[in-house]
């Protein structure tokens, strides 16, 4: 679906943007055919620049505003399936109203991507950040990256139609943005030329599984339990090949542009000789690494890391990151009601992570900083202190603390 | 090894794009310094209201890593400048962000500069703004609050002059000449260059003390915690209300007494009890039920309640019974029935001096001027 696009940027050049727009440019640069809109906060800054770009000028694609969430993603998730380069997205209770439709584009392997602006699910009506509305597809089949900056946003976005494209993944992929201090905050950002994306990322290419009439096929058929074992057991297969391909990819992108992490799927800050690793997703880095410095600079030996992909979880990277330290603190911006320990899922994760370990850290959780209440530097201090006082008493009082929580 | 905060405290939606302009110019001049910075609305402001007071923040810093204690929060924790484009936010601003009345000093840093666009004098405009214990310091800009709507834009170079004087009053932000160059590259005229560098020249401050202004309390909240609130979500209605002022006549809905709204006000109604008729509209027509039925079967505008929305104004038959005038010209929110029945040949001297001032004045915003922009004349220009 190849159409000739104006060249959005000649050379690489700064912008002052928020983590929607910095998105919404690589939706441009990406030269995305098919994008879907239906607006909610705070997703909707996305399909706002979007329609700005194009009423601009500046790119060309089929931008369809829809009657709700769930035609949004069917639309994308049928353009996707005649070989249309996608993009869509929502935030809280919208996301979940296209639910049918998230759970059969990663049945039918179509490599949407979407944007999440993660939001509080209603009731009660609210905009802040909370991470239970992307966490939602974790069992699907959708990869699922929580990103902590504007630049970071775009990078993921150029890296995500790339894998999720790629024939051995065929994959959707979800970027999950946190409400207001990603989707609304303006950062400096690197936008990358033109011509270097062209060259890092080719065009969709769906080869024999494309919806087309020069190439008749059905697809999404009604089956038995005689199929789905092995449908199910396939679509596993792909999701374990994501590991290889985004590291694979990331390498790639590293050296197109000249930038990236040391690892795709986490970040470690000071974790080296740490004894107290915190862990934590998204634009919580920010309070927690200021309070990395700060407690480092009093000679408290204190890590952070922040889990990228949740989806590949990058289980051995991530043990290996933690297995060194005494004791872990994993601040959940997102809860599990009535789940073990009453705790948050990254929690959840990363102890059933952890268990085969033979050495296994002392894990404490904390759930902090939802419907996008400020986590603030004393906050990750006091949850230090909680972490420090299991290691020194070798006891766990409460696995499970509310931070910051009025009683 | 520095960080500076800037907030610029507006009306919602009248003057977004205003507020826009100023803190993405201070992080691109900023950036031409080699500093790094980041600009950001406050979150819960939006979606925006029309009048409410909101803000957007500009946040500087010599490094990434010095900036980013001021990332992923609604707010700075304070500022070295606070820049109000309207004047009647002085009083104090109630937003669709928190609950209480938040003075419109509370995040200046103590010896910090609060910048404001007004025609009223240093006095008028401490008298309205809150007393604190740390000084601070005021900057006024000779000018009419500059008002546009959602979709356009008022170049009146507001934004250029508060530039400009931002620059004088805080030095170490950022030099005038890259706040110049920061300007040219997002395609300003040199016009609104000449009308920063005006500006920079002319800018000047005067300390306000500790103990100088307003000592109004402002009202507040205490939000619940989780042991005490109601389950389920539930919110209790107010009560209906009773008679005028607890009485047995006449008539007052009750109200949240922590929810007012009335600092989104920029014009209040004037009302001449005299030639009233008793007609009723303005009652039935006002969006936030403000009029309480006086026993004598008048309507009081309470302005405790009051949005300034100007429907009354508009609704009202009678010629010049309800007169919308600018807020900047009142210090209490006192009831002007009670203030006509001690003094009726006061109150009729009092209220042809302020509707005489509104019919030369204009503010061009709500209701009264809705899809116009009336001339500002020679108001709107420098003196």
């Amino acid at each position: 679906m190849a159409t000739t696009q104006p060249k959005l940027y000649e050379s690489e050049k700064e912008e002052l943007i928020s983590g929607s727009e910095a998105i919404a440019i690589a939706c441009a640069l990406a030269d995305v055919d098919v994008i879907t809109a239906y607006p909610i906060r705070p997703y909707d800054t996305v399909m706002q620049y979007v329609s700005k770009l194009k009423a601009d000028g500046a790119f060309d694609c089929d931008f369809i505003v829809a009657e709700s969430e769930h035609s949004q993603f069917e639309i994308v998730k049928h353009a996707s399936a005649v070989g249309a380069r996608t993009f869509c997205g929502s935030s809280g209770v919208g996301w979940f109203y296209a639910f049918e439709a998230i759970a059969v584009t990663a049945g039918l392997r179509l490599p949407v991507v979407a944007m999440v602006g993660n939001r509080a699910l209603d009731d009660p009506g609210a905009f802040g950040v909370e991470h239970n509305d992307a966490m939602a597809v974790r069992d699907l089949g959708w990869m699922l990256y929580w990103a902590a900056t504007a630049q970071e946003a775009l990078d993921t976005a150029l890296l995500a139609w790339r894998v999720a494209e790629d024939p051995r993944v065929f994959l959707p992929f979800a970027i999950s943005c946190d409400g207001s201090f990603l989707t609304h905050s303006q950062a400096i950002v690197n936008v990358p030329a033109s011509d270097k994306v062209d060259q890092f990322l080719p065009s969709y290419d769906r080869g024999r599984l494309q919806l087309h009439p020069d190439n008749p096929i059905t697809i999404a058929p009604q089956v038995n339990e005689d199929w789905l074992m092995e449908i199910r057991r396939q679509s596993d297969d792909a999701m374990r090949r994501t590991q290889g391909v985004i590291k694979e990819i990331h390498d790639e992108f590293k050296e197109v542009f000249g930038r990236g992490d040391p690892s795709p799927f986490i970040e470690e800050y000071m974790t080296e000789d740490a004894d107290i690793v915190l862990v934590g997703m998204g634009t919580l880095a920010m309070p927690v690494r200021v309070a990395v410095r700060r407690l480092r600079e009093q000679g408290k030996k204190v890590g952070f890391l922040r889990i990228k992909f949740f989806r590949p979880f990058a289980t051995e990277e991530i043990q290996q990151a933690l297995s060194k330290c005494k004791a872990i603190g994993v601040i959940d911006r997102d809860y599990s009601y009535g789940s073990p320990s009453y705790g948050g899922v990254l929690f959840n994760e990363l102890r059933a992570a952890m268990y085969p370990m033979p050495q296994r850290p002392h894990m404490l959780n904390f759930i902090a900083g939802l419907g996008g209440r400020e986590v603030l530097v004393r906050d990750v201090n006091h949850v230090v202190d909680m972490v420090q006082k299991a290691i020194d008493t070798g006891k766990i009082e409460e696995e499970t603390t509310w931070i910051a929580v009025r009683e | 090894m520095s960080t500076i905060a800037v907030e610029v405290v507006y009306r919602g939606i009248f003057q977004k794009t205003l507020a826009r302009n100023i803190v993405r110019s201070i992080v691109f001049a900023a950036r031409k310094e080699g500093k790094i910075g980041t600009a950001f609305g406050r979150y819960g402001d939006s979606p925006e209201r029309n009048g409410i007071p909101a803000k957007q923040f500009a946040i500087v810093a010599d490094t990434a890593e010095e900036l980013e204690e001021n990332l992923a929060v609604y707010e700075a924790h304070d500022v070295d400048v606070t820049i109000n484009v309207d004047d009647t936010m002085s009083k104090g601003i109630e937003s669709w962000a928190w609950y209480g009345l938040q003075p419109i000093n509370q995040l200046t840093k103590p010896n910090g500069t609060l910048i404001v666009t007004s025609r009223q004098e240093a006095e008028d405009l401490i008298e309205d703004m809150h007393q604190r214990d740390e000084p601070y310091n005021l900057s006024i800009i000779p000018s009419v609050p500059s008002f546009s709507g959602l979709w356009v834009y008022k170049d009146d170079h507001t934004d250029a002059r508060i530039l400009g004087t931002l620059c004088k009053v805080c030095p170490d932000l950022v030099s005038l000449a890259s706040m110049l160059e920061a300007m040219k590259d997002q395609g300003w005229s040199e016009l609104k260059a000449s009308s920063a560098e005006k500006a920079y020249d002319r800018g000047t401050q005067r300390p306000v003390e500790p103990g100088e202004g307003s000592t109004d309390t402002p009202f507040n909240f205490d939000l619940p915690g989780w042991k005490t609130m109601e389950e389920g979500l539930v919110i209790r209605a107010v009560p209906q209300g009773g008679g005028f002022r607890g009485g047995d006549e006449g008539f007052q809905p009750a109200r949240s007494e922590v929810f007012k709204k009335y600092s989104t006000r920029s014009m209040r109604p004037v009302i001449n009890f005299d030639t009233c008729t008793k007609c009723t509209l303005c009652w039935l027509q006002c969006p936030d039920t403000v009029f309480d039925v006086t026993p004598d079967g008048l309507y009081d505008a309470n302005m405790e309640a009051c949005c300034g929305c100007a429907v009354c104004e508009a609704v009202c038959p009678v010629p010049d019974c309800i007169t919308m005038v600018n807020e900047a010209e009142f210090n209490d929110n006192n009831s002007q029935w009670e203030a006509w029945t001690k003094d009726k040949d006061g109150y009729q001297k009092w209220m042809t001096v302020l509707v005489d001032k509104a019919k030369l004045e204009t503010r061009t915003h709500g209701f009264h001027h809705v899809g116009e922009y009336a001339e500002q004349g020679p108001q709107a220009e420098e003196d």
